[in-house]
């Protein structure tokens, strides 16, 4: 939601508020309220009130939640003239670390906790999408449909709020659109139908090693087993996709067209995560803890994937259960616990890119290309900037951009997703993304 | 081992420091009053409209000062004595320097005006300011704002964020049109209206008019009309802040006077930054540089200086820029508010009034002055190249491309540009011949 201060600890903060819910126009309340009732049937939902009429039930909560946002949201383009408006985002509770930050960051964890762990906790809930579901992919709904819908919808609603506020700005537009697109086509319905048709329910936009079963012994199996030709292309889809379009798109493009254009961990810090990006920690600790942990994450990926071949050329007669382990290791902590829980349950608590700043091993050969292989950058204009530290603060992945900007050097980091961000809102046009000649790119003043 | 003092924590004592000591490991002290780190003067806005805190202004972490050896002190310094080559504290404190740097800055102006001392009156530089404008707006139902400069406008903004009702009074007949040609001035202005600032042009204070209780509770304007407000932000421009050299041997004028070397009249002391007047500035150069860029040059130039290689301050192709709510301008050269004799100019400006491009251009060879910039980015060394070497406005406008630093897939102006170009000099038409992108940049 685009969130108006609810808190007011501090004194301006309380008469802000007071001005900020005065502002609200009539539709924005109306959507707020549609909102809210949305949400109410939700939790109705979830005593299993629903059950007899799940179809009703799936309009009344995640249909009028969905309709309250965009009513509160698409207004306001009228209300606000395009342009940056990032007022008040200091003086609100959720945006910056308040209590309804804590609020949130711990319904959102618990939310995932229940979802990986404790799903029979939810199933009501999992029963008012199963007329999606049966639709979609012809059976009845799981808890990962469950989850899909949801993170579907939010990178929805959420995408179209992240257009309205930065309707100035045609990168913006577009990229948002992108990753709209790619979470509901390739990551929501194909997947579905694919299911429908009995096919293997593939993912075409996630690869290794975000998605590292795309490069284990146990997903060529099942893959290979299907009947059919797809099974196959499958396969070499997800080989192609990790060794020759990964390294070839970053060259060309920078880890941009694959972290804030296609991906949906990306998306969804893009889209639901926008409200909370101005919390990343930018300190130079935090870079170095980044750095020790991202690539920790890669190397126990990398090995876990080693093992599973090893162990699958000697007919599992060699490591044992060691690399069974380390898989179901890596899924627990890394798949469920850093990915999930703490990359998108912490969001009003560390930012939005937590996972992908810390934990993403795709990120991490991502950066690693970009940063020695690649023809992005960052250009840094002349001696333009005023250090006022607008592109720092709204940095997600915590980079210090003002740090190069003000000593009139380009920036190329492995860790920048190419959000665009910081060149939207630098007030002195000082920052432009670009790709060129890979020679020049560490330009010094 | 040889003492620096630096007396101000700005860009410029800041920059002077840093510099010096990638040059050298003498001690390093900074005295400064207003904050205890260096912070960005330019994000006060951004701190009162909540797109920041103080804490995202300071450009280096706290850790960043001890680390590089750099001693921050807190507190004025009274007095200087530079026989015995020592600065007194408010506190008592005496320090003593082998070679000072006084970088203190600027102060609001006032003219004098009656009231100007009136609670809920104030100006707006320094971060006691914007504590204090941030207690007097509060629970305000109007807030007049007096000149038309940079720091009303972003003024007019703050309070626009807060849902203050703003009338703005502006001496000239078209906003800061003591720098924009009228064209600019008339956009810009048309902008400030379009977001509901009440704009008075030609329009001077007279008087600010108690209440009871002291505060203010209405402005005069020069037109004799009374608006009823409960806050004034006082605008109209800075002067050097010298209180700090006032009885010392240092000469100073409206700022301490310096050579191009930064130095004053007294060996081992200089100055840099708001706070200088220069005694012989080159032609076109103003004697005083109130701007952030302007203070960082002068610590690049100074800190060459204080390590013994010894080096005039140049400040190069001139450039600036700003944001006017939701436009921002660039300019690189000059442009002058009227055309110069001996200057031609082209200008251009989108119907929707929120982008437009100037280009002054010699008359007689046509070589390329000075551009003004609306709402389009324009690379700065491009810039300077075609006016450094003297490019042909043919030249620029057929090369357009290479100075486009708008983000990915922006509208592009340059068709139309060049378009209305060959409209006005249909003698040789003139054909776009790059594109934009990095890939076309050859500086
Ligand atoms: C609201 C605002 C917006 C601005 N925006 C821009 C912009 O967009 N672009 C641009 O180019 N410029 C801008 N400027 C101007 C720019 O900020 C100044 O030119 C620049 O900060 C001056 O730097 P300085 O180091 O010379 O002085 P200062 O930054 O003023 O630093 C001097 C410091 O010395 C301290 N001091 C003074 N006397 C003493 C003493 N006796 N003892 C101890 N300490 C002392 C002062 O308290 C002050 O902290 C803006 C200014 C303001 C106020
Ligand atoms: S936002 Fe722009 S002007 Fe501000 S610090 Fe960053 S690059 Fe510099």
């Amino acid at each position: 939601m685009q969130l108006v201060p609810i808190n007011g600890s501090a004194e301006i903060s309380m008469s802000l508020s007071q001005n900020a819910y005065r502002d609200m126009s009539l539709s924005m309340k109306a959507g707020l309220g549609v909102f809210g009732f949305g949400l109410l049937m939700l939790f109705v939902s979830l005593t299993g009130a629903s059950n007899d009429s799940p179809a009703l039930f799936f309009f009344l909560s995640f249909g009028l939640s969905v309709i309250g946002g965009l009513i509160y949201i698409v207004p306001q383009i009228k209300k606000y003239r395009a342009g940056i408006r990032n007022n008040h985002i200091f003086f609100s509770s959720v945006m910056s670390r308040g209590a309804s930050a804590w609020i949130i960051g711990i319904l959102f964890t618990g939310f995932y906790i229940v979802l990986y762990w404790f799903p029979e906790l939810i199933s009501n809930w999992i029963r008012l999408v199963d007329p999606l579901s049966l639709i979609l992919r012809g059976k009845s709904a799981d808890q990962w449909f469950l989850y899909g819908t949801f993170y579907t919808l939010a990178v929805l609603v959420m995408g179209t709020r992240m257009i309205v506020k930065y309707r100035h700005s045609r990168y913006q537009i577009l990229r948002t659109s992108s990753v709209m697109f790619f979470q509901l086509g390739f990551a929501f319905i194909i997947p579905s139908l694919l299911e429908m048709l009995n096919q293997p329910g593939f993912y075409f936009t996630y690869f290794w090693p975000l998605r590292p079963y795309s490069l284990w012994p146990s997903d060529f199996q099942n893959l290979l087993a299907h009947p059919g030709g797809l099974g196959i292309f499958m396969i070499f889809w997800g080989i192609i996709m990790t060794f020759v379009a990964t390294p070839v798109l970053t060259y060309f493009f920078g880890k941009r067209w694959y972290c804030s254009w296609v991906c949906g961990c990306g998306g969804l810090a893009e889209t639901l995560g926008d409200p909370f990006r101005q919390l990343s920690d930018k300190s130079l600790k935090a870079w170095k803890i980044e750095r020790i942990l991202i690539h920790s994450v890669l190397v126990f990926v990398t090995v876990t994937t080693s093992l599973l071949w090893l162990n699958s050329y000697f007919g599992g007669t060699i490591l044992g259960n060691l690399s069974g382990n380390f898989a179901s290791w890596y899924g627990f902590l890394i798949g469920s616990v850093f990915s999930g829980v703490i990359g998108t349950g912490f969001y009003p608590i560390m930012g939005s890119r937590v996972w992908c700043r810390f934990g993403c091993p795709m990120a991490a050969i991502l950066g690693i290309i970009q940063k020695y292989f690649s023809r992005f950058r960052i250009t840094t204009n002349g001696g333009q900037c005023i250090s006022c530290g607008n592109c720092s603060t709204y940095c997600e992945m915590g980079i210090d951009v003002r740090a190069y900007a003000q000593r009139g050097e380009n920036i190329v980091r492995a860790s920048c997703v190419g959000c665009g961000v910081c060149s939207a809102v630098c007030p002195r046009g000082v920052l432009n993304l670009e790709n060129g000649p890979s020679e020049k790119r560490y330009h010094l003043p | 081992m040889s003492h620096l003092v630096i007396i101000g924590n700005g860009i410029a004592g800041i920059t002077t420091a840093r510099n010096v000591r990638k040059r050298s490991d003498r001690k390093i002290t900074i005295i400064s009053g207003e904050t205890g780190h260096f912070f960005s003067r330019t994000a006060l806005m951004y701190i009162y409209m909540g797109h920041m805190t103080y804490e995202h202004t300071k450009p280096y972490e706290d850790w960043f000062w001890e680390k590089n050896n750099l001693t921050l002190i807190k507190g004025f310094v009274q007095s200087i004595n530079t026989d015995e080559q020592i600065v007194r504290l408010n506190d008592g404190q005496l320090i003593h320097y082998d070679m000072l740097v006084i970088a203190s800055g600027s102060k609001s102006n006032k003219f004098g005006w009656p009231g100007q001392d009136l609670e809920g009156v104030q100006g707006l530089y320094s971060k006691p300011d914007l504590d204090l404008m941030e207690r007097n707006t509060k629970n305000i139902r109007r807030a007049v704002i007096v000149g038309g400069g940079l720091i009303g406008i972003e003024m007019a903004e703050m309070l626009n964020s807060r849902k203050i009702p703003v009338t703005f009074l502006v001496r000239e007949t078209f906003y800061w049109d003591n720098i924009l040609p009228k064209e600019e001035a008339q956009l810009i202005g048309n902008h400030i209206i379009e977001h509901g600032i009440d704009l008075r042009l030609s329009t001077e204070l007279k008087e600010i008019v108690p209440d009871f209780n002291g505060r203010v509770s209405s402005v005069i304007t020069s037109q004799g009309e009374e608006i009823s407000c409960q806050f004034v932000g006082l605008t109209a421009g800075v002067s050097p802040n010298i209180d700090v050299v006032k009885n010392s041997k240092i000469e100073a004028n409206r700022g301490v006077l310096v050579n191009e070397f930064l130095e004053t009249n007294i060996t081992n002391v200089y100055a840099a930054g708001d706070c200088v007047e220069f005694r012989t500035p080159k032609p076109r150069h103003p004697k005083i540089e109130q701007l952030w860029y302007t203070g960082r040059m002068h610590g690049e130039a100074l800190a060459k200086t204080i390590c013994g290689e010894r080096t005039a301050y140049e400040r190069g192709i001139w450039f600036n820029s700003a944001k006017f709510f939701d436009i921002e301008y660039q300019t690189y050269g000059y442009v002058s508010n009227v055309p110069l004799e001996g200057e031609q100019s082209f200008y251009w400006q989108h119907p929707n009034g929120k982008h437009a491009i100037r280009i002054v251009y010699s008359a007689n060879d046509y070589s390329v002055i000075g551009f003004n910039l609306f709402g389009i980015r324009f690379r700065q060394k491009v810039c300077e190249h075609w006016i450094r070497e003297k490019s042909s406005i043919e030249y620029v406008l057929e090369n357009l491309g290479e100075a486009n630093f708008d983000p990915e897939f922006f509208i592009q102006f340059e068709k139309s540009i060049v378009g209305l170009f060959n409209e006005q000099n249909p003698q040789k038409p003139i054909a776009l011949k790059k594109r934009r992108g990095l890939a076309s940049v050859a500086v």
